[in-house]
């Protein structure tokens, strides 16, 4: 029993990692019907910019964090508009193509720049770990968990709520509509893509205390996270943070009951079933009223 | 006189008092040498590729072997078996060279073997993997500690301290999967029985729905056996879970970037290591000691940055091959025979007896314990 619920919460704690990720990754979705897979080399960039501000620099962690959010949003906007923005033709093939690309030149870079040793940091509070009925869980993991729910919750509520949030839906339904109706797409896209790289910032930024932090480190989380959207279904937020945890819950108890050899292919295979059994992730909506 | 017999006559001087000026040098003995000097294993490569470098300058300051000065050929291999084979197959037919030192990786290794031997190219390799040289292939030999050695040593270790069961956990590539091997096939000898086996990812973030399994199994100690940065999330999650099990990890981990990424939870693992670690912690009369401070004085004048073991492993390599090119006038064969029978050659690594069963040549005394104390190593009385 002791050991089940150590199990749920190593799951909590890998799979609110995955969860972050993938916010903001159906975010951009949502908006642009763009999926990024370059996605993973922001969260690696917010995660050693933490590293270098708050790890090297000592700046206090607010400021670090601001700083890491503002700069990765910046790389977000010259991605969009020199890479995403100048195609002709936006086909979605070559735009995830194009993605691709971005996120080995960002690994390329984050290796010349940090160079290739992992490098740890300490939790953001010095609390030791949690214990509940013999189980124990990590303050940092809580903060993930709670970073990944204000994260949702916010963006739920921007595109609910807000005029910007509306317009950007818009877009993302019928772009030549919405041009007609007096949106600027193109400023629409570029929200969307630094709304995104922002949220990427942050998940690096949480996750950084509880990983190694290296150059490389992007592409897992990337891929990790790109399969938490696809559980939770393309496009929802909700849904996004609900796969992630799912996700990584699955992993753990694969490990812990069957076999760590094979706790990925566990995952893979439940993963397989669940968009066997309903294709569009388990909180997709009917295409016709997805917005 | 015509032009032509001018340019005839020019070309004869020419040819007379050429051999003049190096009549006192004899021919240069060239050998080659493969490192993955850049891409992922460049960590063992650079130094590796380095160290050949300063070592042929060494020998040819003091006048080379038998008067022949040295002249090394090296190639990057990236740690790509592909780009190692090109370069073996440069090294054999257009360089001509005597004997090689590398490659730096057991993939790398393995995929070049087959060319040296059909070749009869002596080749001393950089790397650990244990079937370099298991079986014996007459022209390959090795100067890295094998994975069991130091399980060897792991196993003398937990037998004086009582240990009869234990939990490993391992890294799931290559090392890993090495190491578990020779963990089991080694654990009935030292009277210990594994009673839980794990396994991680090399870039898993958590690793604790393993180590919960492996508390479960209630063992005497466990083992932890990888590279980094994996073990230091073991050791992490280990001590987030107030396991008091003690931790024992492998030599993968045998760097000072281990300790600052596990940081507190480092404290008190026992590993097997290379004796460069803790050479000045050595007793003065281990012969291994003056080797290594000489060592480590020689790479740092050359601003390498820190000395490790890995570049140990090219030291020994060159001054094994060194050893083995006195007295055998270039020929090849000659190399490969004095190779196969040196004795009690000590270098960084340890002391190498080759013999024809062995082209390895360490014993388990390469390997001391050592404990991280106050994050630094500290080592065991054996």
């Amino acid at each position: 029993m002791e050991d089940l619920l150590q199990y749920l919460f190593s799951g909590i704690s890998i799979g609110s990692v995955y969860a972050v990720v993938a916010i903001g990754l159906s975010m951009l979705y949502r908006s642009t019907e763009l999926i990024n897979f370059a996605h993973g080399e922001f969260a690696m960039f917010g995660a050693m910019g933490l590293v270098t501000l708050w790890g090297q620099f000592k700046l206090p962690l607010p400021l670090a964090f601001v700083l890491t959010v503002a700069g990765v949003s910046m790389v977000g906007i010259l991605f969009e508009r020199f890479a995403i923005r100048p195609i002709k033709d936006p086909h979605p093939i070559s735009l995830v193509i194009i993605t691709v690309g971005a996120s080995i030149v960002f690994r390329g870079v984050a290796m010349v720049v940090w160079g290739k040793d992992p490098v740890a940091l300490p939790s953001f509070s010095s609390h030791g770990s949690i214990e509940i009925a013999g189980a124990v869980i990590v303050p940092q993991s809580l903060y993930i968990v709670a970073a990944a729910l204000v994260l949702a919750g916010s963006l739920h509520l921007f595109f609910r709520y807000t005029l910007q949030g509306k317009a950007m839906t818009a877009c993302a339904v019928n772009k030549k509509a919405a041009w007609l109706t007096g949106i600027p797409s193109a400023r629409m896209g570029l929200f969307a893509v630094l709304i995104s790289s922002g949220s990427g910032a942050i998940a690096g930024i949480f996750i950084a205390p509880v990983t190694m932090n290296t150059y490389d480190m992007g592409t897992m989380l990337g891929l990790k996270g790109f399969c938490a959207a696809m559980i939770g279904g393309l496009g929802s937020l909700w849904g996004a943070f609900a796969g992630g945890l799912l996700l990584g819950i699955l992993e753990c108890f694969g490990a812990g009951l069957i076999s760590s050899g094979c706790k990925d292919a566990i995952a893979f295979v439940l993963l397989l079933l669940i968009l066997y059994l309903c294709p569009g992730g388990l909180f997709a909506q009917k295409q016709a009223d997805r917005f | 006189m015509s032009i032509k017999t001018l340019v005839q006559l020019f070309i004869a001087i020419t040819l007379c008092i050429t051999p003049l000026s190096t009549v006192a040098a004899k021919s240069v003995y060239k050998i080659g040498g493969i490192f993955s000097s850049t891409g992922r294993a460049s960590f063992l490569g650079d130094p590796e590729k380095r160290t050949m470098e300063m070592m042929v300058d060494r020998i040819n300051a003091n006048g080379g072997i038998d008067g022949h000065l040295l002249e090394a050929v090296i190639y990057d291999s990236e740690g790509d078996p592909a780009k190692a084979v090109s370069a073996v197959n440069k090294l054999i037919h257009r360089d001509k060279v005597l004997a090689i030192i590398g490659p730096s990786t057991t993939p790398t290794t393995l995929a070049v073997v087959n060319f040296v031997e059909r070749a009869k190219m002596p080749l001393i390799s950089c790397a650990a993997g244990i079937n370099i040289t298991t079986p014996v292939k007459p022209w390959v030999f090795k100067t890295a500690q094998s994975d069991r050695l130091a399980v060897q040593g792991l196993y003398a270790h937990m037998q004086a301290k009582s240990v009869k069961t234990v939990g490993i956990i391992t890294v799931s590539n290559s090392f890993g999967e090495s190491g578990k091997e020779q963990l089991i096939s080694l654990a009935k000898e030292y009277g210990i029985t594994i009673v839980a086996k794990e396994s991680f990812g090399a870039k898993d973030t958590d690793t604790t729905a393993q180590l919960t399994k492996l508390k479960k199994a209630s063992p005497d100690a466990l083992i932890c056996w990888g590279t980094n940065p994996g073990p230091a999330v073991v050791a992490k999650n280990a001590q987030q879970l107030k396991i008091d099990i003690p931790l024992y990890q492998s030599h993968g981990v045998a760097s000072p970037k281990f300790i600052a990424l596990a940081g507190d939870s480092a404290e008190g693992i026992v590993l097997p290591t290379g004796k460069i670690l803790v050479m000045d912690q050595l007793l003065d009369d281990d012969p291994q000691k003056q080797i290594l401070q000489d060592y480590k004085a020689m790479y740092s004048a050359g601003k390498a940055g820190a000395v490790s073991g890995f570049g140990g492993y090219a030291h020994d390599a060159m001054t094994i091959l060194a050893e083995a090119l006195k007295g055998s006038n270039g020929d090849k064969q000659q190399i490969r025979d004095n190779l196969e029978t040196l004795e009690n050659h000590v270098g960084v690594t340890g002391r190498y007896s080759f013999s024809p069963e062995d082209h390895n040549g360490l014993s388990a005394s390469a390997f001391v314990m050592v404990e991280i104390k106050n994050k630094t190593w500290n080592l065991l009385g054996r």
